[in-house]
């Protein structure tokens, strides 16, 4: 009993630890890449990711009630505040806060709710390029 | 005669039994009321306390948690849609420690229930209406152990 027990703990454990590392460990440069792959897949004529470009989308309200600036401040390497349910948001900005960007999984799900709460669709692969160009020039 | 000398501690044992026992149960009763804290997933607490407290699954009957479920994409105003498989374990979490009594609420709402505005009428409408609560829904503004699942009055503090 014991042993068994122990052993499908240690089990679990393993599978726990290693499964999310396996699915989407990344660095804020590899999904930066990828994000400029993919918008020059989609975009041919396209020439390079901008952090101006991405400033300015961060701070944009896009026409809805929020920007991401609404949650995340305008100086994403401070941190932020749910603009509804005033919850305290860790800073955005890699070089403030390490974790950011390095589990692609989870920067996809909250893309997928932020751009859909902001702009009411999802983001293409350039605004999520330009969007991390800026946070990553922010020092 | 050696009867009573035996009836003696026999009895003592009983009263001291049942006398544990009924503080066991008050202490039990008096923590039901405060302390959700029994309850624990991590999936949960990670996905379901990202934007707000974690809502203890106590607070709500299982059909309310299947309705808040069932719409995450349109979730009070934002997207908190889900991976399937996340929010099955959720969802199967939420349901199996609901409240048990009659909390029902159309809108999902906790802040909407019965029980809730009963609990809290003695909170001053100029309270609710601080910029540091916000909104009832913002548990943790009061009751600063929230995040523990722990409503007690002792880590209670009214914002002013
Ligand atoms: C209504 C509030 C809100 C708005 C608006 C918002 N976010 Fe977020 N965002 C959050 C919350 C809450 C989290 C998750 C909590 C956390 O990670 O600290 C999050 C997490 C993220 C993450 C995850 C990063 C990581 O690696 O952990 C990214 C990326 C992100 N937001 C980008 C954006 C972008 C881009 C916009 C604008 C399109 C935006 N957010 C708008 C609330 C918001
Ligand atoms: C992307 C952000 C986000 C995530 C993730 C999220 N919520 Fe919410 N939730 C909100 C917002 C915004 C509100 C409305 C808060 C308000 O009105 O003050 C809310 C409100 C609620 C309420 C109603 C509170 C009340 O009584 O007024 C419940 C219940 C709830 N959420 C449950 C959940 C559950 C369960 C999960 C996890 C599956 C979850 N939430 C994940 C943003 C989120
Ligand atoms: C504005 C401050 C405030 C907010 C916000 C608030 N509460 Fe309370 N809560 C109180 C007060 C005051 C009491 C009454 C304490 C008493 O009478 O002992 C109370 C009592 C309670 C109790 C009963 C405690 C007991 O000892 O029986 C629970 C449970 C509770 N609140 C849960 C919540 C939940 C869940 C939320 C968020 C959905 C919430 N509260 C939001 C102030 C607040």
């Amino acid at each position: 009993m014991g042993t068994i027990d122990s052993r499908f703990r240690i089990l679990a454990a393993a599978m726990l630890g290693a499964a999310p590392i396996l699915a989407s460990a990344a660095s804020p440069a590899e999904l930066r890449a990828q994000f400029e792959a993919a918008a020059r897949e989609a975009e041919p004529a396209y020439a390079g990711l901008s952090a101006s470009r991405g400033e300015q989308f961060f701070r944009s309200r896009h026409g809805s009630e929020w920007s991401c600036a609404s949650c995340h401040t305008d100086n994403p390497l401070s941190a932020g505040r749910h603009a509804k349910t005033a919850k305290d948001i860790a800073p955005l900005a890699p070089a403030a806060n390490p974790k950011r960007f390095t589990d692609a999984a989870r920067v996809e799900k909250w893309l997928r709710r932020n751009c859909n709460d902001v702009l009411g669709r999802a983001c293409t692969p350039r605004e999520k390029g330009d969007v991390l160009a800026y946070l990553m020039s922010l020092k | 005669m050696n009867d009573t000398v035996k009836r003696l501690p026999f009895d003592l044992t009983v009263w001291t039994v049942s006398i544990v026992a009924g503080l066991a149960l008050l202490a039990h009763e008096a923590m039901a009321g405060h302390d959700f804290s029994s309850a624990r997933n991590a999936r949960w607490q990670a996905e379901c306390g990202a934007c707000h407290v974690a809502y203890p699954p106590q607070l709500l009957p299982a059909p309310a948690w299947h309705r808040v479920m069932a719409r995450l994409d349109r979730h009070f105003g934002t997207d908190a849609s889900l991976d399937p498989g996340a929010a099955a374990e959720i969802g199967a979490f939420l349901e199996r420690h609901a409240a048990r009594t009659s909390r029902d609420t159309a809108s999902g709402r906790i802040t909407d229930t019965g029980w809730f505005v009963r609990e809290h009428d003695e909170v001053p409408a100029a309270t609710w209406r601080s910029a540091a609560v916000k909104s009832p829904a913002n548990c943790a503004a009061c009751h600063r152990r929230a995040e523990q699942g722990d409503f007690g009055e002792r880590s209670l503090r009214l914002p002013r």
